[in-house]
This record gives C-alpha cells, structure tokens and sequence, in this order.
C-alpha cells in the first residue's frame, strides 16, 4: 500500500491548502486540526476519485473520511477491494 | 415539485381568502394587508427581543454587488438556488431583435447581459465586506432585515422565491460569536413559544449542491453549525425551520478581512427569523384571519 499513500500524499499535497504542508504530518495526523477547511476536503475527495478512478458511495461522504491519511487508506481499501 | 394534501389545502385557504395573491412565478406571492401587519409585528417584536443590549442597524436593498456575491462562496455551494440579474446593453437594431423574440415567442434572453447585481440569497452577505478592517474592543453586533431569494419553485407556501429574513448578526471572537448564536436561539424559543408555536432546536445542514454538498452538508451536521428552530405544522410533512442560527467560524471575516481588537481573524455568527415562513405558521396554527387569533397572540405582536 506504500503506493496508495504516496499517492494520497500527493493529493493532499495539491488540494488540502494546510499551512504546514503534508510532509510533516503522520498517517493518523487530523487533517482538519492541521488546516484542511470543510471546502479543501470536497477538492481532495473529487482528486482522490480522479486518482483511484472510485466513486465515494453516499455512507462514505462524511467528515470522518477525510479525516487522515490513514482514514482515507481505509476507505480507498473498501471501494478497492485490496 | 409535488406539494402534501395538506400543505395544498393550507394554500387553498390562504389563496381563497386573498391572504395570499398567487403570481404566474409558483412561489412568489403577493401579500395582503392582514398577512403585512402579522409580518409588522413580528419586526416589531424581534426589536423588542434585542433591545436589552446595544446593537447597530442596517437595511440593505434585495441585490448585493456581484463582487460580494463572488467572494461569499454562494456559487461553491449553492449554485441551482441564486438568482442573476441582467440587463439590455445593446443598440436599436438588437433591441428590435429582441422584441422580435419576444413577439414570436422565441427565447429572447441570450442578447442580455449581466447587471453588476445578483439578488441577494441571505439577508446578512451585504453586511460582512462593510465590515472589512479592525472590530471595536467587544466585537459588533449588527441587526439586518430584509428581501432574500432562492430559486425553489414550489406550491408548498413555506418554500417561496422571495421571502424576508430579521438576522441578530455578531462579529467577534469566536467564543463570543457562538454565545450570540447560542443566547440568540434560547431568546427565538421564547419568542415563538409567546406566539403559540412549539418549536425545537435541531441540528440542521444547507442544501449544498451536487456529491461535494452532501460532504459539506456531513461536515456541518457533524460540527453543529447549523441549527434551526423547528415546529411541526401538519401530520403530512417534516417541521419546518421558523428560524436559523448559524456559525460561519472565520469564513467571511477571512473572506472578507474581518479581525478582532487583538488582531485575531475574527469569527461571525448569525440567528435569522423567517418572518414570512412564522406568519404562514401563525395563519396555519391560529386561522386565516389575524383579528381572530387568540388574544395573548394578538397583544405579543401588537402591544
């Protein structure tokens, strides 16, 4: 999965506007607590489905989702059956 | 839109008894007299709710700049409920053209342009660019009034076009401005509780628009930065929101370059009255006609 967090990593890097970047932070870092607005998760999640080439379903649409690099893992895992 | 049984029946009432005068636009109404002073009563009351403290007024027309509009974030989130406006900049040839659209019924609004106005979708947005630079020591607090829109077209009196909103509005810190929205909500039960109508607090979320709006809508619930004063007028549909308190955190003082006395981004927060959607709930819960409404009604909203 070392590549699946590379790549969310790069998208937070281009969408999630924190004032201290994404390198610095860990996997269960709280984005939100790091900066990232309720506005900047809606770009990470639209880039994140780019990416996986997924489609969030309705149950995942919550703030929760977004909330870490890992909690973001977690997700993409169950909607690509990994 | 379909429309309950019951709320088609509460608009046949008010409709047959010329409280409300239909226009070919569902959901925009002309009022009548008896409709207007309810509506006066209730400016006057919400007034007297506030008056113990100090607080600014403004009244801004029904349009806000575009470049307000623009910077509001409205379009992000809301795109199918605003409202343009356009105008004719054209010569005598194109105008000729476009009556001649019109006269042959063709669609004759492409040759328009856009006014530097958009109708305004929240009675408080005119007030936060006019409060750009350095609070006072001890924040703001400013009470606004007036014509909003939303496009929602519907038979359902309690969602119209055009409709009016009395908004308790802070500028603050942020422990300030939550107290002001959370004080408020307590003072609009009470209000309303005066009038006859039960309502709860309950948390609530925007219409945001499209997959993104239901993260966002998630992401407001879960932070309760909504909440509405509800009541339930018939057995057929959900209670409806008589009034909004809502918290903004620091996203128009960012926007708009709003900070504290101490140099903070400041935060806002605002309580709104629908002063058309609690008239319609008086006209349901106490009958069409305002003169025969209970006296204790009657004497809370005309001292």
């Amino acid at each position: 999965m070392a590549d699946v967090e590379e790549r969310i990593r790069a998208v937070l890097a281009a969408h999630a506007r924190m004032p201290g970047g994404v390198e610095a932070l860990d996997d269960t870092a709280d984005l939100y607590a790091a900066g990232m607005t309720s506005h900047a998760s809606v770009n990470v999640m639209l880039a994140i489905e780019d990416e996986f080439d997924v489609e969030f379903p309705e149950r995942l649409l919550r703030k929760d989702t977004f909330a870490s690099v890992s909690a973001i893992r977690i997700a993409l895992e169950e909607l690509l059956g990994a | 839109m379909t429309v309950s049984p019951a709320r088609a029946r509460l608009r046949a009432t008010l409709v047959d008894a010329r409280v409300l005068v239909p226009t070919d636009a569902p959901g925009v109404y002309g009022r009548s007299a008896g409709f207007e002073s309810v509506v006066e009563g209730l400016e006057g009351l919400v007034l007297r709710a506030g008056a113990d403290r100090p607080v600014e007024s403004v009244r801004f027309p029904p349009v806000l700049p575009r470049t307000v509009f623009e910077a509001s974030g409205y379009l992000e989130s809301f795109p199918d409920l605003i409202g343009s406006v356009h105008t004719f900049a054209g010569d005598e040839a194109s105008h000729a053209a476009l009556l001649a659209a019109v006269e042959s019924g063709e669609s004759w609004t492409d040759g328009l342009v856009p006014a530097d106005v958009m109708l305004c979708p929240a009675v408080c947005h005119p007030l936060y660019p006019t409060c750009a630079g350095t609070l006072p020591a001890g924040g703001r607090r400013v009470e606004v009034s007036g014509w909003c829109f939303r496009h929602e077209p519907s038979e359902d009196p309690f969602r119209m076009q055009a409709f009016r909103q009395h908004d308790y509005v802070a500028l603050d810190g942020p422990d300030e401005a939550r107290r002001h929205r959370d004080d408020w909500i307590q003072r609009g039960a009470s209000l309303l509780g005066r009038l006859g109508l039960e309502v709860e607090a309950v948390a609530a979320n925007d219409p945001f628009f499209g997959r993104a709006g239901r993260l966002l809508a998630a992401s407001q619930r879960t932070q309760e930065l909504k909440l509405e004063l509800v009541a339930r007028i018939d057995d057929d549909d959900p209670p409806v929101a008589l009034c909004s308190a809502n918290s903004h955190l620091d996203h128009f003082a960012l926007t708009f370059g709003i900070a504290t006395a101490d140099g903070e981004v400041a935060h806002t927060s605002c309580f709104g009255f629908g002063l058309d959607r609690i008239t319609l709930a008086l006209l349901a819960r106490h009958g069409p006609d305002p003169d025969r409404w209970p006296a204790a009604v009657r004497s809370a909203l005309w001292p």
